[in-house]
């Protein structure tokens, strides 16, 4: 279907959007959610199993309660109510990679609810009301081999991997987000970029999203002003926080361009292509699958003592929006350059410049300038640009201690985000270094006078300006790597001028 | 000679008195479990009970006992004695099948907590019993690898669904066995065998490597020829597991106090009351015969005993017939043919949901397809709350019911089966019929409570069972009730093979 697609700003004019997000984290527990399997990641399929993960005939679960512990303060940190009594409840459905063709998660009976979590988007507070966050475990994976489409259907063979099978995931649910109008695709990464870091800054999970250790399902509907909220889809596989903003906008773009021609929207689940940053179609839930929710029998309900609820609140750290106010304050930024340090996903990076001994203005040079651009250019998150910030206080110490020249430093820098090696070794193996070697610099600078005696006699005359054209030939002959001052000051010196 | 034969008839005798042989060094276990075998290889092609017999698991668990008896260790209380394993509990090596064709063939690479405990108990399992197929089934008919006959009348049932572990003790082949009961399953087969059955309280006993039926009822529990016997393996199997979330975290009450203590006959000051529900008109004669004969046994020695009501006990079998389909038709999904089992039509061609559905196309009997259908409707949505969510509340009315009652009894009492062991066929077209086998003993379960099936008496030659249920982790508050009545009426022996 080849449809031309409306502009967005039309789209915005003419439809509210609602959006709603599914997020899915794994927790970075020791072991598994029911049995004492490592979760490690990476290892040989199927060598993180046992009866309980695999389902086997006559196992049981038991809760970890390092995963307890670990979703009660992640509902603290969004504003949640904790239950005071609650269960869990099998997810009935057959598919080979869930080993017991149930999935034991939670149902009508979540452990928090009704929370939270405030987030910034172009200077202004969005506040995104939480509706749950529970506790389930994950899936195996499943590889279908042969057959042309890798889906279950006309594959010659399926191999299922149950590492992951049984690693507590915690799915944090929001209620539908309205009246963000145009800005609807970037409070949707607003908020999963704020929730991913409320979590890191918890410990537990490393939330990497080209892991899958954080996976987001984004929920879109259109309605026209004033109307009923329309039909949503699920968009599936976004899988990093630029294809969230991404995903919602083609979205509301796509169900524009159906609903304009009086076309209805189906409930189905779509599949985002980080290629083509567009949706495809998926199963379509009209025929929704019934998963006969019911109490998990083999699992005692979970009752946290309120005493110990109080506790891990009390123990919370501080969480991002604090810290970033403190940030703000220390690195003396106005909240228009904080919103940028924002937008460019650069605050724990400045952060750990500043930590490695960088001031706040040269590590937010770096990394709002120079790496940014790069990251825009080859379309990363500014913290995959390949450059650590270990890397770049290295660097801003080399031009702090003469060595490198802004200019210099830039170049070197490329090297970094290409993989070369460490700013000092880069610097080395391209033989870039400020030449402060006097000798060599003077015979440089004698060369010149003698090549251009008509400049020089202009310079001893009194117009000093004209240094600059001698400054440029001796840059020339050293291929930059002289220091401009300096090399200035030589050939007044040699000049016998004053400066 | 021949006397000789009589006095080391070993499949005669107690466990308590194997036990002490083997202690003693009279005997060994090697020769007590060779007893035992020999009686499995004479009678089993008639009765059926065993799916599976482990000769050489059992003579090497044998061996290792009388080896550190001769090391000098202090055997535990069971040492030595052979048990008979309900087919339903995970065995490690061993072939574990649940009655059903679509585990042929697996063995298991773990060991149920209770099969574990067996072991460190110095315990000899001599194999694996028939069972109705997951444990469904009042009769063992149900079995996909053909029924158990009745030592008392190979022609009759053994009760179901642990018939397989009732009819060896009764036919002699071994002197213990384990059951599990989610609707009557051990006691049941116990009453029309004429053996001792007991389902402890829900939780006392792990259900870690039990192939589930329906988790919030299932019990694994003791099965011998005598109270004391059953007591002895409770203490052996019962008792916390952290591998099972629903397991007690307390000690087993001292069941074998309790039955000591019921032996010498006295039940001055204990109060019984007897189901008024279950003396009606729902049972056979002979039956209410034995019973009341028994009530004037216990109130003899001393038991007072009245009559309460339960009303709500009228609506345990429609609320079971609920609850456990419902949980069956969850628990039953993992079996499709990709880990472990079965495994039809993978012919490179059909697509695994074709595979996984002809698997249990024909991995399934009849008996369990139905609980399954049943289940998945009762769970879809716009049924659940009319179905499961109302079998739930009768279930806490039901709770409500045995609590009123434990406020003005010890122990209720009641016939554990409205028949004595019907014959084979009969009912198998009807399933009603089949289902109100365990019409005395569902109520138990949905509670959560203990409950023992012990001999009372016959009825044209066959045994009746006289069920003793008590308050949750009161077990042994009917241990000592079976005991005294035991001590009373005296154990029954089925004629000859
Ligand atoms: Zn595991």
């Amino acid at each position: 279907m080849t449809t031309t697609l409306p502009a967005y700003d039309e789209v915005v004019a003419r439809f509210e959007p609602v959006i709603g997000l599914e997020t899915h984290v794994e927790l970075g527990t020791n072991t598994k959610m029911f049995c004492g399997c490592p979760t490690d990641f990476g290892g040989e399929p199927n060598t993180r199993v046992c009866p309980v993960c695999l389902g086997l005939p006559g196992s049981l679960p038991v809760a970890n309660k390092a995963a307890i512990e670990a979703i009660i303060r992640i509902g603290l940190a969004l504003n949640c109510s904790i239950a005071e009594w609650c269960r869990f409840a099998r997810k009935n459905y057959f598919y080979p990679d869930m080993p017991k063709n149930f999935q034991i998660s939670q149902y009508d009976e979540p452990i928090c609810v009704d929370g939270y979590l405030d987030v910034e988007v172009g200077g202004e507070t969005v506040r995104i009301e939480i509706e749950r966050v529970h506790l389930e475990e994950d899936t195996g994976k499943t590889l279908h081999v042969g057959g042309a489409t890798g889906r279950i259907h006309g594959a010659t063979e399926s191999l299922v991997d149950y590492n992951r099978a049984g690693i507590p995931l915690v799915e944090i649910v929001t209620k539908p987000i309205t009246g963000t109008g145009a800005l609807a695709p970037e409070v949707a990464k607003a908020y999963v970029a704020e929730l991913r870091d409320v979590i890191r800054t918890l410990g537990v999970s490393d939330v990497r999203m080209e892991e899958g250790s954080l996976r987001c399902d984004v929920n879109t509907s259109l309605n026209l002003p004033g109307a009923e909220w329309g039909t949503r889809t699920e968009t599936k596989n976004v899988n990093s926080l630029r294809s969230v903003e991404r995903a919602v906008r083609s979205e509301m773009l796509r169900q524009a361009s159906v609903l304009d021609v009086g076309g209805r929207i189906t409930q189905e689940t779509r599949h985002f292509h980080e290629d083509t940053g567009d949706t495809t179609p998926g199963r379509s839930k009209e025929t929704a699958t019934d998963y006969r929710y019911f109490p998990e029998p083999d699992l005692v309900p979970i009752a946290p003592d309120p005493a110990w609820v109080a506790e891990l609140k009390a123990a919370l750290p501080e969480l991002p929006r604090v810290h970033r106010r403190r940030l703000q304050e220390q690195w003396g930024l106005s909240d228009l350059d904080m919103q940028s340090v924002l937008n460019a996903g650069a605050v724990e990076l400045i952060e750990a410049t500043v930590a490695a001994g960088t001031t706040p203005a040269a590590a937010r040079k770096w990394w709002l300038g120079e790496l940014s651009r790069r990251a825009n250019e080859s379309g990363v998150e500014l913290a995959e640009i390949g450059a650590t910030p270990a890397q770049v206080a290295e660097l801003q110490g080399l031009v702090d201690a003469g060595k490198l020249n802004d200019k210099m430093a830039r170049t070197v820098l490329e090297g970094v985000v290409d993989g070369e090696g460490s700013p000092t070794e880069i610097m080395t193996s391209r033989g870039l270094e400020v030449v402060s070697d006097t000798g060599a610099l003077t015979a440089a600078v004698d060369e010149a006078i003698a090549a251009n005696p008509a400049i020089a006699d202009k310079i001893r005359s009194g117009k000093v300006a004209a240094v600059g054209a001698l400054v440029g030939a001796v840059m020339k002959t050293t291929r930059g790597q002289a220091d401009a001052k300096t090399l200035r000051e030589l050939i007044l010196q040699r000049l016998g001028v004053q400066g | 000679m021949s006397e000789m034969t009589g006095m080391s008839d070993f499949t005669r005798m107690t466990a308590t008195e194997i036990a002490s042989l083997v202690a003693g060094g009279e005997t060994s276990a090697v020769e007590v479990t060779q007893a035992h075998l020999d009686r499995i290889a004479a009678v089993d092609d008639r009765v059926h009970a065993f799916l599976h017999v482990d000769t050489e698991g059992a003579l090497a668990a044998a061996r290792a006992v009388d080896e550190r008896r001769a090391a000098g260790e202090v055997l535990g209380p069971l040492a030595g004695v052979p048990v008979a394993v309900k087919d339903v509990l995970a065995t490690r090596g061993v072939p574990t099948t649940v009655g059903s064709k679509i585990l042929e063939g697996w063995r298991p690479p773990y060991d149920a907590t209770i099969v574990q405990r067996l072991r460190e108990a110095g315990t000899v399992m001599l194999g694996k019993t028939n069972m109705d197929e997951f444990a469904m089934g009042s009769s063992t008919e149900y079995s996909a690898y053909g029924p158990t006959h009745n030592p008392w009348d190979l022609s009759r049932i053994p009760g179901g669904s642990g018939g397989g572990s009732a009819a060896a003790l009764a036919a002699y082949e071994a002197p213990l066995a384990i059951g599990s009961d989610t609707g009557g399953s051990i006691r049941q087969p116990g009453a029309v065998t004429g053996t001792v059955g007991a389902k402890p309280t829900y939780g006392g006993t792990s259900r870690y490597g039990l192939v589930a039926f329906s988790s919030s009822l299932d019990t694994p529990g003791p099965c011998a020829r005598n109270v004391l016997d059953a007591a002895l393996l409770h203490q052996v199997i019962g008792g916390h597991d952290p591998m099972d979330s629903t397991s007690i975290p307390q000690p087993v009450p001292d069941v074998v106090a309790a039955a000591r203590l019921g032996a010498t006959g006295d039940l001055t000051g204990v109060r019984l009351g007897i189901v008024s529900e279950f003396v009606g008109e729902g049972a056979e004669p002979g039956v209410m015969a034995a019973f009341r004969e028994s009530v004037d046994a216990l109130t003899k020695m001393g038991a007072d005993v009245v009559e309460v009501s339960c009303p709500t006990f009228a609506y345990a079998l429609p609320a079971y017939y609920l609850i456990a389909p419902s949980e069956c038709s969850s628990n039953l999904a993992r079996f499709d043919g990709v880990r472990f089992g079965l495994r039809v039509g993978d012919d490179g061609n059909r697509s695994l949901e074709e595979v996984m559905s002809l698997t249990r196309e024909a991995g399934f009997g009849p008996e369990v397809k139905r609980r399954i259908m049943i289940g998945t409707y009762a769970l879809s949505s716009g049924y659940y709350d009319a179905y499961y969510g109302q079998a739930q509340k009768v279930r806490t009315l039901i709770t409500r019911d045995f609590n009123a009652a434990f406020e003005r009894v010890d122990a209720l009492i009641s016939p554990t089966t409205p028949s004595v062991a019907f014959p084979m066929g009969a009912r198998t077209a009807d399933p009603y019929q089949m289902y109100l086998a365990d019409l005395y003993t569902i109520p138990t379960n949905l509670y959560g409570g203990p409950g023992i099936s012990v001999p009372c008496g016959l009825s044209e030659g066959l045994p009746v069972g006289l069920q003793v249920m008590a308050p949750t982790m009161a077990d042994d508050r009917m241990y000592r009730v079976a005991a005294a009545l035991e001590s009373a009426v005296g154990t029954f022996t089925p004629p000859a093979l």
